[in-house]
């Protein structure tokens, strides 16, 4: 167990650019960005050229029913979301390339052969990487991303008030708490449907002798391709979009924050009530995807292919 | 004295090479042993084998392990070097040495601290921004905390200056080695650890040619330094080599009695490099 943490940190060490501060700073430029919108609608709408406001055209004058408050304070929570799902984002792309690069890099420059001189199991070793990948950076990538939600709905609130509106009133509509709880106890059904493709780059990352990058990416698109162009020659019964969508997306897109959503059975979309658009961020409606075949066949397959990985770092000789 | 490696037909192929072939050989505890060999003989080969880095076929013993199927353990009690420039370059010394002390059961802090207090290596530094020297301080120190009981140096200073390269033998000589460590050593630069040798091996095509340890070498293997009149006396006798030396002939001898020898001229010990140059001979030819 201890051996496992110091892998774990050791991961950390060697990526703390992309685990700490990509995301940090990904937040950081995001808030300044806003900051910067914001202050553009006020200079613009303290003109008086166009009443532009960036609040939705809200006709702030303090009296707002229970009613406009629930959907301001659900507004200010999807903010909150935007701004963690962009961190996340980032997170995503980052965690890609470590993949690919996680059982690879350290064969090309040759320091594997440092880490095989200590006694520590290659499954101990691979297992630490995909616990990096689908656990810590995540982890940080939430925490900053709720940090600069919460910073963003401060500014926002904050802004709201300069019209007259009740900044705490507003503030005490908004669950910054509950998104914050919300998107960490999301982590676990993140790294379950991550598994096929964090399994399939480390795969490849573990297995080719070069190039991790383009096997990884063109052999599911050539194989995807091959089944649509037999598709579209009428051989298979299921359709060529069923093997993109199940084959091809699983194995690369999987990292992408919340794509198990496509898996839940959608709520009716009225777009003008955020209220509702946030049950579709709900804890409750996300874990519904727990009951999808989908998710536990990519999960068993991610596996399998962890374990493979796992042989090949074993048994690959090619130093 | 029981043997740290015993291997019985040790023998591992290429798609296209033999690297090693149906090779024996016995290592016991406390030596020194210099694996000697020309590019692509299968040292490297014969290394990883022991190291548990590749697969092979025979037997093989190392520790009373199996290297195939108990590496995690036999790696408490193995270290290597294996060249220069093998730790990653984003690794700092202070990550290096909490790493190591909390992953490996034998590893003594405070004796790689007291090494590395000896270097110009600082905690804060990382391994891109060291010379290849100082690389193999840091290596050095990690490995000679650690209380293991073999040692296995594959090409340890390769591209390292000579004032490294001297510091690093004495290093592991006064600091590290004694009677239940053993040190496995492969390099080019012979005449740099031929002092601190009490083994040789010569391995050749993937076969030991040579396996003797250096007093016996000293006994059966004589040079003798011999006058021109009494050159074809001494080439009736069949020697190993030849080469001429300010007009007179050097000749190796393999298994000569010493007294014949001494007759025709001034005995001595051959290096461990004529040695090998001689038992080579047309290798690449």
């Amino acid at each position: 167990m201890k051996t496992f943490y110091w892998l774990v940190k050791r991961e950390f060490w060697e990526h703390r650019g992309g685990f700490f501060w990509a995301p940090l700073i990904s937040g950081g430029v995001f808030l300044v960005l806003n900051i910067m919108a914001l202050i553009t609608g006020e200079v613009l709408g303290g003109r008086g050229s166009t009443h532009f406001n960036i609040a939705g055209g809200l006709n702030l004058n303090g009296h707002l029913d229970a009613d406009m408050l629930g959907k301001i304070g659900a507004g200010l929570d999807i903010a909150m979301y935007v701004a963690a799902g962009l961190v996340l984002m980032i997170m995503a792309i980052i965690v890609f390339f470590y993949c690919l690069g996680s059982l690879y890099d350290d064969r090309r420059d040759r320091s594997i052969l440092f880490w095989k001189s200590l006694p520590i199991s290659n499954r101990d070793t691979v297992l630490s990487k995909v616990v990096s990948a689908t656990i810590v950076a995540p982890a940080i990538a939430c925490l900053f991303g709720t940090c600069a939600g919460l910073l963003l709905l401060l500014i926002a609130a904050f802004t709201a008030s300069l019209h007259g509106l009740n900044m705490w009133q507003l503030l005490m509509n908004s669950h910054p708490l509950m998104v914050a709880i919300n998107l960490i106890t999301l982590i676990p059904l993140y790294a379950i449907w991550a598994l096929p493709t964090v399994g399939w780059l480390m795969f490849c990352s573990a297995w080719t002798r070069s190039k991790p990058f383009l096997w990884a990416l063109l052999a599911p698109l050539a194989a995807g391709v091959i089944v649509s162009w037999f598709g579209l020659m009428g051989l298979f019964n299921l359709g060529s979009g069923w093997f993109w969508k199940n084959i091809v997306s699983r194995m690369l897109l999987s990292l992408i924050p919340g794509g198990w959503i496509r898996d839940t059975t959608p709520i009716d979309n009225e777009p003008h009530d955020p209220s509702v658009l946030l049950d579709h961020i709900g804890l409750a409606h996300n874990y519904a995807a727990l009951a999808s075949p989908d998710l536990w066949i990519g999960a068993v397959a991610g596996i399998a292919l962890i374990t493979t990985a796992i042989w090949f770092r074993r048994w690959r000789d090619d130093s | 004295m029981s043997a740290v490696i015993t291997a019985t037909g040790l023998s591992k192929r290429y798609k296209n090479s033999v690297a090693l072939d149906n090779v024996s050989f016995q290592i016991p505890a406390g030596r020194i042993v210099g694996l000697i060999g020309p590019n692509g003989a299968g040292k490297t080969t014969a290394l990883k084998a022991i190291l548990g880095l590749t697969d092979f076929s025979g037997q093989l013993n190392v520790l009373g392990l199996d290297p195939r199927k108990q590496r995690d353990k036999l790696m408490e009690q193995v270290c290597f070097i294996a060249d220069v420039a093998v730790l990653p370059r984003w690794l700092r010394v202070s990550e290096a040495v909490d790493f190591v002390a909390n992953v490996h059961p034998r590893f003594d802090r405070a004796k790689c601290e007291a090494f590395l207090a000896r270097t110009k290596l600082t905690p804060s530094m990382r391994v891109r921004q060291m010379s290849k020297g100082m690389i193999v301080q840091l290596h050095l120190a990690l490995v000679m905390a650690i209380d293991a009981r073999l040692l296995i140096l594959d090409e340890p200073t390769l591209g390292l200056d000579i004032l490294y390269r001297k510091q690093f033998y004495q290093n592991l000589l006064e600091d590290y080695f004694d009677e239940n460590k053993t040190i496995i050593v492969t390099t080019h630069q012979v005449e740099e650890v031929e002092h601190i040798l009490t083994d040789l091996m010569f391995i050749r095509d993937g076969k030991i040619v040579l396996d003797s340890d250096m007093d016996a070498i000293g006994e059966r293997f004589i040079e003798v330094m011999v006058n021109g009149d009494r050159a074809e006396a001494a080439r009736a006798l069949k020697p190993l080599d030849e080469r001429q030396v300010f007009g007179k002939s050097i000749f190796l001898f393999d298994g000569v009695e010493r007294s014949t020898l001494e007759a025709m001229g001034e005995v001595r010990r051959p290096s461990v490099s004529d040695l090998f140059v001689a038992t080579m001979k047309g290798t690449y030819a």
